[in-house]
């Protein structure tokens, strides 16, 4: 008979490359950034020893102490402790230190060891560790915990060899027997003394050079100089949106060649019908023009990724503090504000990293605000249709500075919100405390950000083939059903279903300048924000008829105003289109008050603002 | 308890460093922030920081407004902080 399955739980401070080893074990692909706080649920993997043994690997988020001061470090305690619903108390603990800054996992060791689980020490980074000169009497550091050590390098192959071999020595010779759970939370006065101890080991066991990372120390004195550090900031952000505009177009206008081409060739080849009207209104048009901004997404990922993994969030992190401090939000908020540009959902899920509840709150609430990967499809769409492509000021793409006004109206008015929040709700409150380690500065591998953008782009493609797939369908048919009557003089798609939904919710909508085909575009754009775009891409293919292989951008600038493109820009800056963003509030606040809440304040915004742009912009006459 | 901060010149807060200040940390006065924390529990994350009696810091950077927060090396990592609860802090 097989052995039973081994389970191991992987503990250790934020930031040790917890997550890293992980994925080198089990071959996953979760996500690792250098900063802390990264890793904000449990996770599972398998393995096998090199000996055979079947183990289960579960990540943790990072944790100083076992205390639970956060959502994501209560995790970390109840499964660890076998508080968790379900949970077997672990057979082994895996405690990960990163062995360039060994006192506080030390710390949390030595707490470890009170739970009386089985233990062994990984000390990871020991590349950096090395190239710094530190210098670790591995036997004695061992002696003097009283737990194995071996030490690792996450990122390199070959760097978990001796973690594999410990794991099957204990495994096979249980060693180390579990002992009764005597640990509760360290009083102040333990915990000073445990640092003591850890500190008095260190000094023993561990050498550490007299040169520090100058590395980071340089580019620190420019990145968090107080004026040129916020400069610099600025910067990137622009850049970023800028490229997102700027840099996809060339590739972009490929993929949409391809999209007009095959359009063409099934018009040509299928025989006209029903057959080749749902190819190529509903496929081609619909989900290709979707598609189409994939290399937009691939390069807001890029930034994205580039930034967290050099290590510049918890930077960004200290410059933002005070200055989101004005707007009644945490420092800690922000990396969970820029990860909202590129989702919503990863963003909101990374605030169980604010320990403080209204805090956390607050950031949830307002994270759907920030421009999401998903509005750039919306975005984009209409910027090309209705804003000239011209420089301004000789450089300056005008197409990406309205792309920026728009990213900048998303953040100004979450701003706006939070600020509204902290003075109608809890006004009185003292600031949580922001505290942060900021690590230092790791070159981005190459590796771990192509992984990053491929599985994010493969996201991206599924959602296209799935959800988007989906709505395309039913739209195409309610478009195209029921058909017009013989003899009819109209367009057939006013005589379908999708011209009596739009018809009659125009009336709601129209103040707004939107016209029945934007208004059963919105319906299914409930789902994904996305979907709008493909469903304005089948309802104008549809009624296009005969220049239906055109593209759908060209067809916008001649059916619309720029009063309502415009509204429509206003309206996807707030609108609240996005289920999947809904269910994750839901499911974070722990009830459907926060998120009907969000719902309807985003709703609201939505309409106001869509209301005087579109009626600004008539009186300027572009009505 | 506060810490009379005229006390002598050599005893200071964290919170009222300057950029460049360096020294060692010799005690932990929770109370002496006004912190939405209790002392005991900001004093634990402190501890839980690295900032022990006796560990060496550093002041490297200063926020633009109000000169916060503050990031400070701790022995041989670096932890940002803001003035309000690095009062609790007492360097010399
Ligand atoms: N050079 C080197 N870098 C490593 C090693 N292990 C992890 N890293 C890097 O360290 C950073 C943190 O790694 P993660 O695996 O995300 O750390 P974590 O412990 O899971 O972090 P949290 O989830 O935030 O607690 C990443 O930038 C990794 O690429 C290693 O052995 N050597
Ligand atoms: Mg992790």
């Amino acid at each position: 008979m097989e052995a039973a399955l081994y389970n191991i739980v992987l503990v250790g401070t934020p930031n040790s490359g917890k997550t890293s080893l992980f994925n080198a074990l089990t071959g996953s692909r979760q996500k690792v950034a250098n900063y802390p706080g990264v890793t904000v649920e449990r996770k599972q993997g398998f393995f096998v020893t090199p000996r055979g043994r079947q183990v289960s690997l579960i990540d943790l988020p990072g944790t100083y102490s076992l205390r639970g001061r956060s959502p994501d470090e209560e995790i970390t305690r109840d499964v660890v402790l076998g508080r968790a619903k379900g949970e077997t108390l672990p057979e082994l603990v895996l405690c990960v230190a990163d062995a360039t800054n060994l006192r506080l996992a030390i710390r949390l060791v030595l707490e470890m060891k009170h739970t009386g689980r089985p233990m062994v020490l990984a000390l990871n980074m020991f590349d950096i560790a090395k190239r710094r000169g530190v210098t670790v009497d591995v036997p004695a550091l061992s002696a003097a915990l009283g737990i194995p050590v071996v030490t690792s390098i996450a990122v390199r192959k070959g760097g978990t060899d001796e973690l594999l071999q410990l794991t099957d020595t204990i495994a096979a010779e249980a060693t180390q027997i579990a002992r009764e759970n005597d640990w509760r939370p360290h009083s102040v006065a333990e915990l000073r003394a445990t640092q003591r101890e850890a500190d008095r080991i260190i000094k023993e066991t561990v050498s550490l050079p007299a040169r520090p990372d100058t590395w980071t120390a340089r580019v620190d004195s420019v990145v968090l100089h107080p004026v040129f550090g916020l400069i610099i900031l600025a910067a990137i952000l622009f850049v970023m949106f800028q490229a997102v505009f700027a840099w996809a177009q060339p590739v972009m206008e490929l993929i949409a060649g391809g999209f007009e081409l095959l359009g063409q060739w099934v018009q040509a080849t299928l025989p006209a019908g029903l057959l080749q009207s749902f190819i190529q209104n509903g496929v081609i048009s619909g989900v290709g023009s979707v598609i189409v901004f994939l290399p937009q997404i691939i390069i807001i990922f890029l930034f994205i990724l580039l930034l967290e993994d050099f290590g510049y969030m918890a930077r960004a992190a200290f410059l933002m503090d005070r200055i989101m401090g004005g707007a009644g939000l945490h420092g800690r908020a922000f990396i969970p504000l820029l990860s909202s540009f590129a989702c919503a959902i990863p963003g909101i899920m990374a605030t169980r990293v604010i320990d403080n509840r209204r805090d956390r709150l607050t950031t949830i609430l307002i994270a759907p605000l920030m421009t999401c990967s998903a509005r750039i499809p919306v975005y984009t769409l209409i910027i090309s249709a209705f804003i000239p492509a011209k420089q301004v000021w000789g450089w300056i793409n005008l197409q990406g500075l309205v792309m920026f006004g728009l990213y900048v109206v998303g953040i100004t008015s979450a701003m706006a919100v939070s600020a509204l929040i902290k003075f109608f709700m809890w006004r009185d409150d003292a600031p949580a405390p922001f505290m942060l380690e900021l690590p230092d500065y790791k070159l981005p591998r190459l590796k771990s950000i192509a992984i990053g953008i491929y599985t994010r782009a493969m996201m991206f493609l599924q959602r296209a083939g799935t959800t988007i797939f989906a709505m395309m369908v039913l739209i195409w048919f309610l478009a195209s059903f029921p058909q017009a009557p013989v003899g009819a003089t109209d367009p057939g798609i006013d005589y379908s279903l999708a011209a009596i939904i739009g018809r009659f919710i125009e009336p709601v909508l129209a103040p707004l300048g939107f016209n029945w085909q934007i208004a059963v575009a919105l319906i299914p754009g409930m789902a994904a924000r996305e979907v709008a775009v493909a469903a304005l891409g089948t309802v104008y293919s549809i009624e296009g008829g005969k220049e239906a292989a055109e593209q759908i951008g060209q067809v916008l600038a001649t059916k619309w105003s720029l009063a309502t493109a415009l509204s429509l820009l206003a309206w996807y800056i707030f609108a609240p289109q996005c289920a999947s963003t809904l269910a994750v509030i839901k499911r974070e606040t722990g009830g459907w008050r926060w998120m009907w809440i969000t719902f309807f304040y985003m709703l609201a915004l939505a309409y106001a603002a869509s209301l005087v742009t579109y009626n600004i912009a008539r009186s300027f006459g572009a009505g | 308890m506060t810490i009379d901060l005229h006390e002598s010149d050599s005893v200071r807060l964290l919170g009222n460093a300057r950029r460049g200040f360096s020294g060692t940390v010799q005690a932990l006065k929770g109370g002496n922030a006004e912190s939405s924390l209790s002392a005991a529990e900001l004093e634990s994350r402190l501890i839980e920081l690295g900032f022990v009696e006796g560990a060496r810091v550093e002041v490297l950077h200063e926020g633009l407004i109000g000169r916060d927060p503050i990031a400070v090396r701790v022995e041989n990592i670096t932890v940002a902080v803001r003035r309000r609860e690095a009062m609790a802090v007492v360097v010399i």
